[in-house]
């Protein structure tokens, strides 16, 4: 049950692009296409998952014991950039055009804020089970790609729509952001963790 | 100090246990990019100017590559890089004539009448919004404030004496200044072509004379004097065909305005 809870939280009532404001540069940069977010939000996924775990490992198996837990921001984001590295590699070879799509968005999951503040959120929240972190991160990220998909759904449809000159572009998209961001509002205090 | 040697132990074996992991999926995930292809790219200059009409460097590399552009494709590498591609890629090297921009206008802040005195923003694309497009009496001529300038990558203009000119070793053809210039006064001309013609405007003799002493008034004596017909007026304003050009200068001696000028 309690994996449910934690999930559904970090997917939903703290949604990490809507309601915490992290992975906001990507929210803007890589939304303007449906496939190109769903393979971008597949990629944080991929990338959370895997940090997350490693992450545990790391902060509890050698940080903690040895007294170090001030270094575990700067190990933290050497597993990401590890890990962005590797899926990047991957993509490379397996989806050249995803790959072509995501550009400069791919590696900068390495310094994505989504990334490192659910791995920060994690140890402050999580550092007793690997496996609830694991989900708080999955969670994260599904919550991320959720947010990243609906957005570029919505971008897709303005680019049809009869925006005033004034907000074309960035403008209304910064709009849209605000109003789904109120829309996730809803979801506060469904669940306390 | 034990902590410091702790800390750099830790993030020192992390850093070097991640690395042997990341070079093992190098090893595993390798994409096999044609070797022409990186050394395409080696050879280009690297600026991403986008003379090429591409998106950059790489861009232009690969257009290359797939044979979807000619090998002179890139302005700034010249002739030497045109045969180096050619030498990659095994195929003849296309050569077609090294350009370089032209302003053409010789009215310099001697030779025309300025209606006003302009102060403000030293640039053309502000000037120009004025009534009569600048404070040349001159609607068409170069206002030497120096927008091209400003987008030349490359150092290549100057202003002299009130306009714009090129230097043609400089210039590399990439055309940004062509578009940068609200007088469209700008053209790519062969660069071995050295007769050029200095004059723009197009406003009937007589507004002309009033407002240059060295803008063309369509007199014809240039199209007469040139023994190869290279040179022919439209409406009031002399052009020139450079590619039956030799260059021989007649045409500058006759010109009565000097407008017709020979550079290099």
């Amino acid at each position: 049950m309690e994996v449910v809870l934690v999930f559904v939280s970090a997917a939903l009532v703290n949604n990490f692009v809507l309601s915490r404001s992290l992975g906001i540069c990507p929210f803007i940069g890589v939304s303007k296409r449906l496939d190109t977010s769903l393979g971008m939000g597949l990629a944080v996924t991929l990338v959370m998952a895997f940090a997350s775990a490693i992450t545990h490992i790391v902060y509890n198996g050698i940080l903690v014991p040895l007294g170090l837990e001030f270094l575990h921001i700067i190990a933290f984001v050497l597993i990401t950039a590890c890990l962005v590295q590797v899926v990047e590699m991957y993509l490379k070879k397996n989806a050249p055009n995803l790959y072509k799509a995501l550009g400069i968005f791919l590696p900068l999951i390495t310094t994505n804020c989504a990334v490192l503040g659910a791995l920060l959120l994690n140890i402050e929240l999580f550092s007793g089970s690997i496996v609830l972190a694991m989900v708080h991160a999955v969670g994260a990220a599904a919550g991320f790609t959720l947010a990243l998909v609906l957005f570029s759904g919505i971008r897709e449809r303005l680019n049809y729509s009869p925006v005033p000159k004034l907000f074309e572009g960035v403008p209304i998209a910064m709009i849209v952001a605000g109003l789904m961001s109120i829309a996730f509002l809803g979801f506060t205090g469904m669940i306390n963790l | 100090m034990n902590a410091v040697v702790q800390v750099m132990l830790v993030l020192g074996g992390l850093g070097l246990f991640f690395g042997v992991l990341l070079s093992f999926a190098g090893m595993k995930l390798k994409t096999n990019t044609d070797p022409k292809l990186e050394s395409l790219k080696d050879i280009l200059p690297g600026v991403n100017c986008g003379g090429c009409g591409l998106a950059g460097c790489s861009a232009f590399a690969e257009e290359v590559f797939h044979g979807k552009a000619e090998t002179d494709g890139c302005p700034v590498g010249g002739a030497e890089l045109n045969y180096k591609i050619a030498d990659i890629m095994g195929i003849h090297a296309s050569v077609s004539t090294r350009k370089t921009a032209y302003i053409k206008c010789v009215g310099s802040d001697k030779e025309s009448l300025f209606l006003f005195k302009y102060h403000g923003v030293e640039d053309c694309r502000a000037a120009v919004r004025l009534v009569g497009g600048g404070s040349k009496g001159c609607a068409y001529g170069c206002l030497g404030g120096g927008s091209c300038i400003k987008v030349c990558m490359f150092d290549a203009i100057s202003v002299v004496d009130g306009i714009a000119v090129v230097d043609n070793e400089k210039c590399t053809a990439c055309t940004v200044c062509v578009k940068a210039c609200p007088k469209n006064l700008i053209e790519m001309v062969p660069y071995d072509k050295k007769i050029r013609i200095g004059c723009n405007a197009r406003d009937g003799a007589k507004s002309i004379r009033a407002n240059c002493k060295v803008g063309c008034i369509g007199c014809k004596l240039c199209e007469k004097s040139c023994e190869y017909g290279v040179i022919q007026t439209e409406g009031q304003l002399a052009r020139i065909f450079y590619e039956k050009c030799n260059g021989c200068g007649v045409c500058v001696e006759k010109c009565p305005r000097k407008c017709i000028v020979s550079v290099l």
